[in-house]
């Protein structure tokens, strides 16, 4: 496995949708670095014949009835938003 | 005495007899958080004027009240959403969430058993951290010496218990975020088994892993409160549906003939326990020797294993999780956005602190293209082998018992800068996260220099409950590590 870059940070902190500043990110790539050294360690292990495991209960799709039901209305969906317009959350143009 | 020395059934025969009020308990409480939470910083969010009016409503209710919780003061830790009341999660993204539209299932069962909610408890952003440190307003400090943390991410949650702010109160444990914060401030703590507790309103950090489970300051206690809130909840998918049993039934049973399985790897100087934890551990094998137990040392083979894959496991599932945090529904937005992605990307830098955006770079990272198979997925297969670890002991063993953590608590800033050193605390507490099973911290024992408490860990198997609250039960019986008390200042009567 490959150390990883300035640029691969950037890359990272991207696709999280996060902005972070110059000096962030050569913080992070130590720090990033740092723990995936030590995430090496698993390759010690030969895992070629165990299967992964993503869950520990042994439950599969858990269904429900699909009836309507009271939830929120939308006034109180919108009570913690930080902006709001006509009912409806406002951001920011999406488009250039 | 003061209230705060009763246990939960001393109190109702109190309540019932009219020796005490509930208007006096919830007063006691709020009279303790003014007398000692300067010091202790617990308490994130308090809920004084509709706590004492529910209070007096109860005093009218005492001669029916037939539940061992209520009228009782308790805290939340503030990741499980309070209906009208502020939920941070330790968290300036959530600063302004003061009005959720909902109640976490747990606190709609408590709320039905008529506990009196007092306040809601600091922890480490979003439950990553292991000290408090992590808080985005104040550290949480440890009741029995302020200088040193009280463990986390369940801080506030074990803090308020073992300063008598609270009766007890609610934690969640990812990695151990409810045995390590018990162990180090001297307090029962269990992390029941994945799926016993619903999840539904507890703000996710990792989905797989997360559990809420009761603080408290004695086992029965303990038991109690889980019987409050286990079971199955059609609101949350990963519920288990089992049968409950009654946990205060196992509280009448000895351990005579019990097996416990002592892993060499958590009595290991590799893994940093330290002398005196270790003591103490074999100190109370010796207790339980004299009870009837039986002990031998078994192994738990790939230990030093579980640390790397939880941090590539859980920060995965954290990065998916705080995906929700994007500043069009709840929470902060910045001032001086572009557009929407660039409105995006300032919200969660501005809102988020550095250990929550540390991991959610891991995790980025650790799924994405190109490297999800060689640090994903071959974290999964690690838990599997942590996972066969357990079950193959169990084959054989009641219950696995070690130290909670390798160390007493540690001082405030002596591991902030080191995310590693940090991370390597939790390394007794993780496995049992990534199997799945129930695990316990109890007191039993106290350094010798400092006076800071030490845990003991009680592990079991899946949905077996019962016998952990026997086994620590038992052993709390035997000694008197959960009558001592720290040194502060506050309620006497």
């Amino acid at each position: 496995m490959a150390e990883i870059s300035k640029q691969q940070v950037k890359h990272v902190a991207h696709l999280a949708r996060l902005a972070i500043t110059d000096q962030e990110v050569e913080v992070m790539t130590k720090q990033l670095g740092d723990i995936i050294h030590y995430a090496e360690l698993l390759n010690d292990l030969d895992t070629s014949q165990v299967e992964p495991t993503t869950h520990v209960l042994d439950l599969k799709n858990v269904m429900r009835k699909d009836e309507p039901r009271k939830w929120i209305d939308r006034e109180d969906a919108l009570k913690n938003a930080p902006d709001q317009h006509d009912g409806q959350f406002r951001v920011p143009s999406i488009l250039e | 005495m003061s209230v705060f020395e009763y246990t939960l059934k001393e109190l109702q025969a109190k309540l019932h007899n009219k020796e005490l009020t509930v208007t006096e308990l919830v007063q006691a409480s709020f009279d303790q958080i003014e007398a000692v939470d300067d010091q202790i910083k617990a308490f994130l969010t308090l809920n004084k004027e509709a706590a004492l009016k529910q209070a007096q409503q109860l005093d009218e209710q005492v001669d029916q009240a037939n539940h061992p919780l209520f009228g009782i003061p308790i805290g939340i830790k503030d990741n499980m959403v309070t209906k009208g009341i502020r939920t941070t999660c330790g968290s300036q993204f959530l600063s302004n969430f003061n009005d959720p539209l909902y109640d976490a299932t747990v606190v709609d069962k408590l709320n039905k058993e008529n506990t009196v909610m007092v306040g809601k408890l600091n922890m480490d952003e979003f439950a990553m951290g292991s000290s408090n440190e992590n808080s985005s307003y104040y550290t949480t400090r440890n009741p029995w010496n302020t200088d040193y943390v009280p463990g986390g991410s369940s801080g506030g949650s074990a803090a308020a218990v073992a300063a008598r702010e609270v009766f007890f109160s609610l934690g969640s444990d990812t990695g151990g975020s409810i045995r390590q914060p018990a162990a180090f401030c001297g307090v029962v703590g269990l992390k029941p088994t994945y799926g016993l507790v619903s999840r539904f309103g507890l703000v996710a950090f990792a989905s797989s892993l997360d559990q809420i489970g009761p603080i408290t300051r004695t086992v029965e206690d303990n038991a109690h409160l889980l019987q409050a809130i286990a079971g199955h909840d059609p609101m949350d998918s990963t519920s288990a549906n089992v049968e409950i049993p009654t946990y205060s039934d196992a509280l009448k049973q000895d351990v005579k003939g019990l097996k416990i399985a002592v892993p060499k790897e958590y009595l290991s100087d590799q893994e940093g326990v330290n002398g005196e934890v270790r003591e103490a551990v074999l100190a109370a094998l010796k207790v339980y020797e004299e009870l009837g137990a039986t002990w031998e040392e078994v192994s738990l083979p790939h230990s030093k294993y579980a640390v790397a894959a939880y941090y590539l496991l859980a920060s995965s599932e954290a990065s998916a999780n705080l995906a929700r945090f994007d500043g069009v529904r709840y929470g902060v937005r910045t001032e001086n956005a572009d557009n929407m992605i660039d409105m995006f990307k300032k919200s969660r830098s501005e809102g988020f602190g550095d250990e929550v955006k540390r991991r959610i770079m891991l995790g980025t990272f650790a799924l994405s293209s190109g490297y999800y198979d060689a640090y994903y997925k071959k974290a999964q297969k690690v838990r599997t082998l942590i996972k066969n670890d357990f079950d193959k002991v169990f084959e054989d063993f009641d219950v696995i018992i070690g130290p909670t953590t390798p160390t007493p608590a540690f001082k405030v800033g002596e591991k902030v800068d080191d995310p590693l050193t940090m991370y390597a605390n939790d390394i007794l507490t993780i496995p049992v996260n990534l199997a799945g099973v129930p695990g316990m911290s109890i007191p039993c024992g106290f350094s010798k220099d400092a006076g800071l408490p030490i845990g003991l860990q009680i592990i079991g198997k899946h949905f077996d409950e019962s016998t952990l609250y026997r086994v620590a039960y038992a052993f709390e019986q035997a000694t008197d590590y959960h009558k001592q008390r720290p040194h502060l200042g506050g309620v006497k009567s």
